[in-house]
């Protein structure tokens, strides 16, 4: 257990950098920080009114992906990331008709929290069945199966751009059900 | 889905990113000028004497008041179009034109003998005013709310109403070269009704198109 500093700040920014200029594992390396930073933030935030904590991060990774072109890539990484996820916590409470306030500077005393394996069928599990069969082959195959682009390419007997799109495609109507919800 | 799995599809997903924010607002800033500038010659144009008019007081004043309230709005939506966006964050900046006309509302009083403000108030123009501003800002608003559903701002609505400031800031700058009431009286009054109306536009569909 630890508090955020200008150190993790720093890390993660160069880490969002790299994943910006296209670094796949920069990218994961900086999600998976991210996801254990918002968890320690949903926790202690959604112990009431039947929030799912890790509901609100993985909306929060995906509104974070979705939005990723506005960060600032000179500005602190810190203060951008609680505010999605505030923006998702209050979405959330929003949905079950609840109205909540949560100021930047409470969430940013927030700690880290030890990552735990989460294994229930979540909201995203449910988002899948919406999408094209396409889309849901694509996005299973490297969510679930733990494929590579190439590796579902090669197996479905499409071309890398194609699966590339399908993702894409498939990621943006999960984060859009999410938004109108 | 687990998270892991999650994050394992995300980055797979690390293409190209989309246009930065910051660029889209300059863009769109840029764009909605040609457009209400492409309406105003269209619709109405300068008025004849603008060449005289520029050397009086009023007239050029009227400039002043519209274009710090799009200048302001502008510095303040970029602000709030990003998720770390506090909700104190420069909202004073928007009190400079309305400080303006009010101190140029209290010179006109003064000046002007009180027989006339009825006259000044009332002006030539005011209809044309109610329909040109609206008419010039309609299609700044949509692009400046097409930029905000771009963006990621944590209060979709009250970002609308400043898509509609900033539209009607522009809108009002354009009109101000066409309209012969130069009065801060008219201009307080008159240019007041529309610029609001894009703002209350704003905030309805602000509400509605840029959340996430």
């Amino acid at each position: 257990m630890r508090t955020v500093s200008g150190k993790d700040d720093r890390e993660l920014a160069d880490l969002l950098r790299s994943a910006l200029a296209g670094d796949e594992r920069a990218y994961a390396r900086f999600l998976e920080q991210v996801a254990r930073l918002v968890r320690g933030f949903a926790r202690k935030r959604a112990g009431s009114g039947g929030v799912d904590p890790e509901d609100v991060v993985q909306e929060t990774l995906l509104s974070i992906h979705a939005k990723r072109h506005t960060w600032r890539t000179d500005a602190p990484v810190l203060p951008w990331v609680f505010g999605i996820a505030r923006y998702r916590m209050i979405d959330a409470y929003r949905k079950r008709g609840r109205r909540v306030e949560i100021e930047l500077d409470e969430i940013m005393e927030t700690v880290a929290q030890p990552e735990e394996d989460a294994v229930s069928v979540r909201d995203i599990g449910r988002a899948l069945e919406a999408l094209t069969p396409g889309q849901r082959l694509v996005v299973s195959a490297i969510s679930v199966e733990g494929h590579t682009i190439a590796e579902t390419a090669a197996k479905h007997d499409m071309s890398q751009v194609a699966v590339r799109v399908a993702l894409h495609r498939g990621l943006s109507a999960i984060a859009k059900k999410f938004g109108q919800g | 889905m687990d998270t892991d799995a999650l994050i394992r599809t995300l980055a797979a997903d690390i293409t190209r990113p989309s246009w930065p924010l910051s660029r889209t607002w300059w863009a769109a800033l840029a764009a909605a000028t040609g457009l209400a500038a492409l309406v105003f010659f269209t619709a109405v144009g300068p008025r004849a004497d603008f060449a005289e008019a520029i050397a009086t007081l009023r007239f050029p004043f009227k400039f002043v008041v519209t274009s710090v309230l799009a200048v302001s709005a502008f510095g303040l939506l970029r602000a709030i179009s990003r998720p770390e966006a506090e909700a104190r964050t420069l909202w004073a900046s928007l009190l400079a034109a309305p400080v303006l006309v009010l101190a140029a509302v209290v010179i006109e009083l003064l000046v002007v003998p009180q027989n006339d403000w009825a006259a000044r108030l009332i002006g030539t123009n005011n209809i044309h005013c109610l329909v040109l501003i609206p008419l010039i800002g309609a299609g700044p608003l949509g692009l400046f709310l097409l930029a905000l559903r771009h963006g990621a701002p944590p209060r979709p609505g009250r970002a609308g109403a400043v898509a509609g400031l900033l539209a009607g800031g522009l809108a009002a700058t354009f009109y101000a070269a066409h309209c012969f009431d130069d009065s801060p009286l008219f201009v307080a009054t008159w240019y007041t009704i529309p610029i609001a109306g894009l703002t209350a536009i704003g905030a309805l569909l602000g509400g509605r198109i840029a959340r996430w």
